[in-house]
């Protein structure tokens, strides 16, 4: 198997962006198993890290919008928000174009794809890396899932789009790591932000990381708006990567709401060797 | 279709450093370049934040217009909560409860 990592995490701008605002406790707890999960994709040895993200509308609009997107650039550029709102630096990060192009077709067998060679990334991908590749020299291959723009992919489109990934790393030498990124309950950027669902996040993350597929691909986007919020459709990010670690449970290293966050914290990987 | 355009020039704004110096420069100018109605000119201009959201603009979007026209993060929050005091509930996309599946 060629997939030596899987998790998911938070992304919220406020993460880095209202930091100072956060309980420290809380907060530290939060940034702690995010630096703990930077030490596991460490020593997993990757070559290249697989960001499964929802991006928002910094390169995507409905002009022309994909379900799924893979990047396949030389490098990517990020945070497109204005640095200071985002309390992340602007840089260049490296690509793996390559083996993104290789990947692509491969899914392409059993998933329709758009490939972007050109691509900014926003605090979607770059409040992951700030975390977890620190020094921005880990190859990114980015995904985007629109969670945004309905209409929206299905539930089980992103399960098997999970799938086919995993197959198409499967057979590559190289190294791959991959992250899944949204939130799971939350309002972000609405007058309810700060609204987190507590009790229906805690129960998705059960179903994640015991990765019960009927389980997973059973809720129905007007029931996830409602108890979950607009933010909630972007369970498709963490759906994805429980479809790419199939027949694999997960471990919970960190949930906790952190309300000028907007979102419940988390931090969660798979335990890949049970697959 | 206004909605749209409302939208996609806010995402041009939050994504291209030389239509954010047109704004600065000859905001006029710009609006006319997209199928706006008077109120959503109106509502860009000032801006009033509050108008765009109830219009539906997505917050993804609206929240980096904010901090462009200088709002920091709970004055935007509050500027959405008068909107709806003042406009009424939102009238259409992702946050109005009749265009959910």
């Amino acid at each position: 198997m060629s997939l030596v990592f899987a998790g998911v995490c938070s992304h919220a701008p406020g993460i880095t962006g209202r930091s100072e605002r956060a309980d420290p406790t809380v907060r530290d707890a939060f940034y702690a198993a995010l630096d703990r999960m930077r030490q596991a994709i460490e020593a997993t040895r990757p070559e290249v890290l697989l960001v499964i993200g929802a991006e928002h509308f910094a390169n995507f609009f409905m002009n022309n919008m994909p379900a799924i997107c893979v990047g396949m650039a030389e490098h990517y550029e990020g945070p497109i928000e204005d640095e200071a709102w985002l309390g992340i630096k602007r840089r260049r990060v490296p690509g793996a174009p390559q083996l993104s192009r290789e990947l692509i077709q491969a899914v392409m067998e059993d998933i329709d794809l758009a490939y972007a060679e050109e691509w900014k990334f926003d605090h979607g991908i770059m409040v992951p890396l700030h975390f977890l590749t620190p020094r921005y020299d880990l190859p990114v291959i980015p995904v985007n899932i629109n969670c945004q723009g309905p209409p929206l992919i299905p539930l089980k489109r992103c399960y098997e789009f999970g799938r086919a990934l995993r197959r198409a790393c499967e057979v590559r030498p190289e190294r791959i790591a991959v992250i899944g990124t949204g939130g799971i309950s939350h309002w972000p950027a609405t007058p309810d932000s700060g609204r987190i669902n507590e009790r229906w996040d805690r129960d998705f993350l059960e179903r994640l990381l015991a990765n019960r597929r009927e389980d997973l691909l059973s809720y129905r986007d007007d029931e996830v708006w409602r108890a979950a919020g607009q933010g909630g459709f972007e369970i498709r990010t963490f759906i994805a990567v429980a479809g790419a670690t199939e027949g694999c449970t997960g471990e919970l290293w960190f949930y906790a709401p952190i309300p000028i966050f907007a979102v419940g914290c988390t931090v969660a990987v798979m335990k890949l060797a049970q697959g | 279709m206004s909605l749209y355009y409302t939208q996609k020039l806010l995402f041009q704004l939050n994504r291209d450093p030389s239509v954010r110096r047109r704004l600065e420069e000859d905001i006029e100018g710009l609006l006319v370049e997209y199928e706006l109605t008077e109120e959503e000119r109106r509502a860009i201009r000032a801006p009033d934040v509050g108008l765009l959201y109830v219009m539906g603009v997505n917050g993804q979007i609206l929240m980096h217009y904010a901090a462009l026209r200088g709002y920091e993060w709970s004055a935007y929050i509050e500027a959405m909560r008068e909107g709806e005091r003042k406009y009424g509930p939102v009238r259409t996309g992702l946050y109005a409860r009749a265009d959910v599946r």
